[in-house]
C-alpha cells in the first residue's frame, strides 16, 4: 500500500465530513428543515464536529449550531443543556478570527431569547472571552462579540450589570469610534441596551465617556446608525436630570433637529424620543429645547410622518407644555395646536389620540389665552365625540375627559363653549355653565349675545336639583338678566300666557 | 281667832270654790292665749315684712349703682375694642393697598412681565422660523444630492449598458438596428452607442497581495492607506503665467512614485518572514501538524542530488569575477547614469538619506555647476 492510499481514506473522511456540516449549516437556514434536523440527533452530532482537527468544519459546525439556536428558544434551550457553551467559550478565546465570529454568533442566537438563556450564557464564563474579542483586530469578530453581548445585556439589569462588571463600556466605546458603519451600530445599540435598565448603568456608560463620541455621529449618513445613536443617547438621558443634561452638554442640540428630517422613520421616532426624554425632566431643559427650536422642528415632524412615529413628538409636546405657561404659549405660537388636533382626529389608534388629548389638555389648562388657543381650533368637539364614543378605549375616554375639564376650566371664548350646552352630559355641562356663569356677568355684549343665540332658553331648560352647583350656576346666570326674560324664555311660559288669557275677563262686559 | 276658826271652818270650801271656779274658768284661758299669740304673730309678720320690704328697696338702689357702674366700664371697653378693631381694619385695608401695589409692580417687573414675554415669545417664533427653514433647506440638499447620486448611477447604468451593445453600433456597410436607413435621423441610443467605448473581455484579475508592508503604505497601493487619486495627471495644462517651473516639469516631481532606499525599502526580517509564511501554507495545506508517515524506510532509497554550483565539473567558481566584467568600459550603471563618475554597485549597507535623493528634487541647491 502506498502512502497515497493511506492518506486517501483520510482525505475522504475529512471531505464527508466538511461536506456534511455544509450541508447540515445551509438546511439550517431553511425553517422548514429545522424541526427534522433536530429530530435527527444533529446537535450532538455538531458538538463533536466543534472539537474537530479542521478549523473549517469546526467554523461550520459553529455556523450551524448558531442557526439552529437562532430558530427557536427551545433549539437554544437544547444547545445550553448540550454543555456545548463551555467548549465554544473555551475554543473562543484560542482559535482564529472565522472561527471566533462563528462562536460569537452562536452565543448571541442563545442568548437573545430569554433571560434564562442569557444567563447561562454569563454562567459559562463567556462575558470575559467576549470582552477579550472586542480587543481583537478583525472589525468582525468584534461586531460578533458587540452583538453578542448586547443580546445579553438587553434582558434586565442584572444581566446588564454582569457585562458592564466584564468591563464591556469602555471597549464598546472604543468600537463606535472605529471606521466601520456596522460594528459603530452594534456598539451603539450594545451601549442602548446596557443603559436602558437603571441609573446606574447609564452613567457607567456616560462615564466611559460614550455621550460625546455618539453626539459626534448624529451627522453621519447612514441612517441606522443614527437611529441606534439616537436610540443610546434617549436610552442615557431618560433616568435623571443629570444624564439629561450630560446629553446636552454634548451639544446635540442643533444637530438632532436635522435628524427629524430624514427620511427614514425610525431615525425621526427616535429623534423625537430624545427629544421628548430631554424635555420631560425639567422646565429648564424644556426652555433650552424651546430656545433651540426644537417645539417647531418637532412639530413639523409630526406633520410630515403617521402613525407610532408621531407618538414620542405628540408627548414632548405635552411635557413642554405641561412645565409652565410660557412653555405651553411657545408650543401655542410655534403652531402646535392645529397639528396636534389634526393628529386627534386623523389617526386611527387610540393611544395615539389619548396622547394628543393629553398633551392639548395639558396646552389649554393654564389660562384663558392657553385655553382660548386650543378651543379655536375646534378640537373641543372632537374631544367630546371621543369621550362620548362607545369605540374609543377606557385610557383615551379617560384622558379626553380630563382635557376638556382642564380646559373647560379655564375657557372662557364662549362661542367654543356654546355649541356644549346642547350636546353635552351633565359632568361637562357643569363646567360650561360655571363658565358662562363666570364671564355673563361682565361683558354686556356677551350677555345679548347669549340671549339671541338661544342659549339662555337652553339654560332655562336644564333640569338641575335645587341646591347643585349646576343650579347655582344657573341662579347666577339667571340674574344678570331682567325676570321677564328669564320667565319667557323658560319652559311652558307659553302654557301659563295661554292660561292667562283664558283667565282673563275683558273689560267690556 | 274667831276669824281663824271661820277660816279654817271656810277652807275645804274655799279649797272646793278654787278648784270649781279654775275649772270654769280652764276654756276660756286656752282660748284667750291662743288668741293672744295670733295677734302677736300677725303684728310681729307684718312687722318683719315690712323690714324686708325696706331692705329690699335699699338693695335695688344699691345694686342699680353697682350695675350701673359695671355697665359703664363694659361700655368703655368695647367702645375701645370696636375701635381698635376698626383702625386695625383700617390699617389692613391700607397695608393690602399698599401691597396689592407693590405685588402688582412686582411681578411686572421682576415675575411677569408682559413685554418681556412678548419679546420672548416673539423671539421664539423668530427662532422657530429660522429652525424651519434652515432645515427645509437641509432637506432640499438631501433630497437633491440623492437625486444627483440616482441620475448619476442611471447614468452610469447607462453607459455600461451602451458599452455592452457596442456591438449593435451602425456601421457603412451595416445599419445597427437603431439607425434605420428608413427613418429620418437615427435612434439617440444609437448616438450614445457612439460614445460609448465597446466593453473589452474581462481578464482574470491579479489578486491583490493582502500584506501591507511598509512599501504599500508609502507607495499609497494598498486600499487601506490613503486614498489614492484616481484620475492620472491632466496631459496638457496651460502654461500658468509668471516664474513658475514647467508644468510636466512639477507633475513629474508629484505624481513620482515612492523610492525608498534600500534600507528602508526592505524588511529587516526579511528570511523569518518567508519562514513564516512557508509554515502558515504548510499548516493550511495539512489536516495535522504532524506528518502522517507510517513507512519510516520510504525515503531510504533516495538519491542525494547536489546543487548545481557544487556539481560543476570545472573547478568550483570564483564569487568574485562571476558577478562582474573586468572591463569597466562595458558595464552598464555607468551608461544609465550620466550625472556621475562611475558606479559601484549598490551597497547594501545604509545608504545616506540626502544623497539617494540627489539629483531629483528640481531645487537648485542640490545642482551641481
Amino acid at each position: 500500500m502506498s502512502q497515497r492510499q493511506v492518506l486517501q481514506v483520510f482525505e475522504q473522511y475529512q471531505k464527508a465530513r466538511t461536506q456534511f456540516v455544509q450541508m447540515v449549516a445551509e438546511l439550517a437556514t431553511r425553517p422548514q428543515n429545522i424541526e427534522t434536523l433536530q429530530n435527527a440527533g444533529v446537535m450532538s452530532l455538531l458538538r463533536t464536529l466543534l472539537l474537530d482537527v479542521v478549523p473549517t468544519i469546526q467554523q461550520t459546525a459553529a455556523l450551524a449550531l448558531g442557526r439552529l439556536a437562532n430558530y427557536n428558544d427551545d433549539l437554544a434551550e437544547a444547545v445550553v443543556k448540550c454543555d456545548i457553551l463551555p467548549q465554544l467559550v473555551y475554543s473562543l478565546a484560542e482559535q482564529n478570527r472565522f472561527y471566533k465570529k462563528a462562536a460569537a454568533f452562536v452565543l448571541r442566537a442563545v442568548g437573545k431569547h430569554s433571560p434564562q438563556l442569557a444567563q447561562a450564557i454569563v454562567d459559562c464564563g463567556a462575558l470575559d472571552t467576549l470582552v477579550i474579542c472586542l480587543e481583537d483586530f478583525d472589525p468582525g469578530v468584534k461586531e460578533a462579540a458587540a452583538w453578542a453581548l448586547r443580546y445579553i445585556a438587553r434582558h434586565n439589569a442584572e444581566l446588564s450589570q454582569a457585562v458592564v462588571d466584564a468591563g464591556a463600556v469602555p471597549l464598546l466605546v472604543l468600537c463606535i469610534q472605529e471606521p466601520e458603519i456596522a460594528l459603530k451600530r452594534i456598539a451603539a445599540s450594545a451601549l442602548s441596551d446596557i443603559a436602558k435598565h437603571s441609573p446606574e448603568l447609564a452613567q457607567t456608560v456616560v462615564d466611559a465617556g460614550a455621550v460625546a463620541h455618539l453626539a459626534q455621529m448624529l451627522l453621519n449618513p447612514d441612517a441606522k446608525l443614527k437611529h441606534q445613536i439616537l436610540s443610546a443617547l434617549s436610552q442615557v438621558s431618560k433616568h435623571s436630570v443629570d444624564l439629561a443634561e450630560m446629553v446636552v452638554e454634548a451639544e446635540i442640540f442643533p444637530v438632532v433637529l436635522t435628524c427629524l428630517k430624514d427620511k427614514d422613520e425610525y431615525v425621526k421616532k427616535n429623534a423625537s424620543t430624545l427629544i421628548r426624554e430631554i424635555a420631560k425632566h425639567t422646565p429648564e431643559l424644556s426652555q433650552l429645547v424651546v430656545n433651540a427650536g426644537g417645539v417647531a422642528a418637532v412639530i413639523d415632524c409630526i406633520g410630515s410622518c403617521k402613525g407610532n412615529t408621531r407618538l414620542p413628538g405628540i408627548m414632548m409636546l405635552g411635557y413642554v407644555a405641561a412645565h409652565s405657561e410660557n412653555l405651553a404659549m411657545a408650543v401655542i405660537i410655534s403652531k402646535g395646536v392645529p397639528q396636534l388636533s389634526v393628529c386627534l382626529s386623523e389617526e386611527p389608534e387610540d393611544h395615539i389620540k389619548a396622547a394628543a388629548a393629553w398633551a392639548l389638555g395639558q396646552i389649554g389648562r393654564h389660562t384663558p389665552e392657553h385655553a382660548r388657543a386650543v378651543a379655536v381650533t375646534n378640537t373641543l368637539p372632537v374631544l367630546l365625540s371621543l369621550y362620548m364614543s362607545t369605540e374609543s378605549s377606557e385610557d383615551l375616554q379617560v384622558k379626553s375627559k380630563k382635557a376638556i375639564k382642564s380646559i373647560l376650566q379655564k375657557c372662557t371664548y364662549l362661542p367654543a363653549l356654546e355649541p356644549f350646552l346642547y350636546d353635552a352630559p351633565p359632568n361637562i355641562l357643569k363646567h360650561v355653565v360655571g363658565q358662562f356663569s363666570k364671564v355673563l356677568p361682565h361683558d354686556s355684549k356677551a350677555r345679548r349675545l347669549f340671549v339671541t343665540s338661544g342659549g339662555l332658553k337652553k339654560v332655562q331648560e336644564i333640569k338641575a336639583e335645587p341646591g347643585s352647583l349646576l343650579q347655582e350656576y344657573i341662579n347666577s346666570i339667571n340674574n344678570c338678566y331682567p325676570e321677564e326674560i328669564v320667565r319667557y324664555y323658560s319652559p311652558g311660559y307659553s302654557d301659563t300666557l295661554l292660561q292667562r288669557v283664558d283667565s282673563y275677563q275683558p273689560l267690556n262686559n | 281667832m274667831a276669824t281663824l276658826a271661820r277660816l279654817q271652818a271656810r277652807s275645804s270650801t274655799v279649797g272646793n270654790q278654787y278648784y270649781f271656779r279654775n275649772s270654769v274658768v280652764d276654756p276660756f284661758r286656752i282660748k284667750e292665749n291662743d288668741a293672744a299669740v295670733k295677734i302677736q304673730s300677725w303684728f310681729r309678720g307684718c312687722q318683719v315684712r315690712a323690714y324686708v320690704r325696706h331692705l329690699n328697696r335699699i338693695v335695688t338702689i344699691i345694686q342699680k349703682w353697682w350695675r350701673s357702674f359695671l355697665g359703664r366700664k363694659q361700655y368703655q371697653l368695647t367702645v375701645q375694642v370696636a375701635y381698635y378693631t376698626m383702625m386695625m381694619n383700617l390699617y389692613n385695608a391700607m397695608a393690602v393697598r399698599i401691597q396689592r401695589r407693590w405685588r402688582g409692580y412686582r411681578v411686572r417687573k421682576y415675575l411677569f412681565n408682559y413685554y418681556y414675554l412678548k419679546e420672548y415669545l416673539r423671539v421664539v417664533s423668530e427662532t422657530n422660523d429660522a429652525i424651519r427653514k434652515a432645515l427645509e433647506e437641509f432637506a432640499e440638499m438631501k433630497e437633491r444630492e440623492e437625486k444627483k447620486a440616482n441620475l448619476e448611477r442611471e447614468e452610469k447604468k447607462r453607459d455600461y449598458q451602451a458599452r455592452k451593445m457596442h456591438y449593435l453600433l451602425s456601421t457603412k456597410q451595416i445599419p445597427g438596428i437603431y439607425n434605420s436607413p428608413f427613418r429620418k435621423e437615427p435612434d439617440p441610443w444609437e448616438l450614445q452607442l457612439q460614445k460609448a467605448k465597446p466593453l473589452t473581455h474581462r481578464r482574470p484579475k491579479v489578486k491583490q497581495k493582502d500584506s501591507t508592508s511598509l512599501n504599500d503604505w508609502l507607495a499609497c497601493t494598498s486600499a487601506r492607506s490613503f486614498p489614492r487619486s484616481e484620475i492620472l495627471p491632466p496631459i496638457n495644462r496651460k502654461q500658468c503665467q509668471g516664474p513658475f517651473r514647467d508644468i510636466t516639469e512639477v507633475l513629474e516631481q508629484r505624481y513620482k512614485p515612492l523610492e525608498p532606499t534600500l534600507w528602508v525599502a526592505e524588511p529587516i526580517d526579511e528570511l523569518k518572514l518567508a519562514r513564516e509564511e512557508l509554515r502558515r501554507e504548510e499548516w493550511l495545506r495539512n489536516v495535522n501538524d504532524n506528518m502522517f508517515l507510517p513507512f519510516s524506510s520510504y525515503h531510504k532509497n533516495e538519491k542525494y542530488i547536489p546543487s548545481m554550483h557544487l556539481s560543476s565539473k570545472y573547478c568550483p567558481i570564483s564569487h568574485k569575477e562571476q558577478f562582474r566584467s573586468e572591463n569597466p568600459k562595458k558595464w552598464i550603471c555607468d551608461k544609465v547614469s550620466v550625472g556621475r563618475k562611475s558606479k559601484d554597485f549598490q551597497t547594501v549597507l545604509p545608504s545616506f538619506e540626502l544623497f539617494s535623493k540627489y539629483g531629483k528634487l528640481y531645487s537648485k541647491a542640490g545642482q551641481i555647476v
